[in-house]
């Protein structure tokens, strides 16, 4: 009883800290891709801006299109070897800026789609913030892109 | 004494490979040198035969693919955003050099024949360019091929069946006759990439 309480202090305290950032966060331009129509793996792409006077921290992406949602960069090496990563402590979106999340740099990683990707369909994610907490996308799939 | 032969042994040596690397560089016969930006690569320790799968499941020799200039490319289906960008570029590069009238071919490697079966590879490169060709094979014959290119692949880590691998990225421009001429790197546009492999196959 006490326990479930304080759970709900801490929900309701979390909720207005959300409330009050998650305005500052805006999703430009989201797109969601595959290599083929048939694809096991997929990528989502975006400009995360933040118009707030705080540093936010895209730290999770949440959906149901795939059995695994992470967050992934891309290295390469001095020989040309590609290395794709999670960034396991998120990507950072300064106040008054943005960061984008770009073909061959960071992206939204999509592994073992339940589904396959149609050209002109939406895809459902949820990005979670550190400040902002979770904010909701439908984002467009575009093969072409 | 031993050593003094062992000293004047690696001098000659050390004297020739230099001399080799210097007429290697210079010489006038090199009939691609002049399409290249970087001729310090040694082109002729790059590539060789292989024997490999391609996406019907018939298995091929490199001579049954290089019957024409090829855009080779070495990777993984799984990869969502590399492999598609750059191998969409290689497609991209194929188009142009249709316009100009060079018959030219693009394949696509996969090194992940556990997930990139036959009809996998089909769909993946069939996405890109229709005359796209993917190939894959046992993972010793991948290894071997790989080696004979001084490409690179490294499998990660993994619980599941999501597994990712770096791989090196470099596209292998090959002729009939000739093998590699030329590497490029995935940061160069198709247009880039169809104007260098139409001057090595105007060369060849």
């Amino acid at each position: 009883m006490k326990f479930s309480g304080i759970a709900t202090s801490i929900a309701l305290v979390l909720g207005t800290c959300s409330a009050a950032f998650a305005q500052d966060i805006t999703i430009e331009d989201p797109f969601a891709r595959a290599s083929s129509p048939a694809a096991k793996s997929g990528a989502a792409f975006m400009v995360i801006a933040n118009a707030g006077d705080e540093d936010d921290r895209l730290i999770a992406a949440e959906s149901d299109v795939a059995a695994r949602v992470e967050l992934h960069t891309h290295m390469q090496d001095a020989n040309g070897v590609m290395r794709m990563i999670e960034v396991e402590d998120g990507m950072a979106v300064p106040a008054g800026g943005s960061h984008a999340l770009e073909r061959g740099g960071d992206h939204v990683m999509f592994m073992g789609l339940t589904g396959p990707f149609v050209q002109g369909e939406t895809v459902s994610v949820t990005l979670i913030f550190e400040k902002a907490g979770p904010i909701s996308v439908d984002i467009p799939i575009d093969l072409n892109r | 004494m031993n050593r003094k032969i062992l000293l004047a042994g690696a001098v000659l040596f050390a004297g020739t490979a230099g001399a080799l690397a210097l007429s290697y560089v210079a010489s006038p016969r090199d009939p691609f040198a002049s399409c290249r930006d970087n001729n310090m690569v040694d082109y002729a320790e790059i590539g060789g035969p292989f024997t490999l799968t391609d996406e019907t499941g018939a298995t091929v020799r490199d001579s049954d693919i290089v019957d024409r200039p090829t855009l080779l490319y070495i990777g993984y289906t799984f990869c969502p955003d590399v492999c598609p960008l750059d191998n969409m570029r290689n497609a991209d590069a194929l188009y142009l050099l249709a316009e100009r009238g060079v018959d030219a071919r693009a394949v696509f490697v996969s090194v992940d024949p556990a997930r990139d079966t036959p009809e996998v590879l089909a769909d993946f490169t069939d996405f890109f360019h229709p005359e796209m060709i993917g190939l894959t094979g046992e993972q010793d014959s991948i290894a071997r091929m790989a080696d004979a290119y001084h490409a690179v692949y490294e499998f990660r880590e993994s619980d599941d069946e999501y597994y990712l691998i770096d791989h090196s990225t470099y596209t292998y421009v090959i002729l009939p006759g000739h093998g590699v001429v030329e590497l490029v790197a995935r940061d160069d546009a198709a247009e880039d990439v169809a104007a260098l492999t139409q001057c090595l196959a105007d060369r060849a």
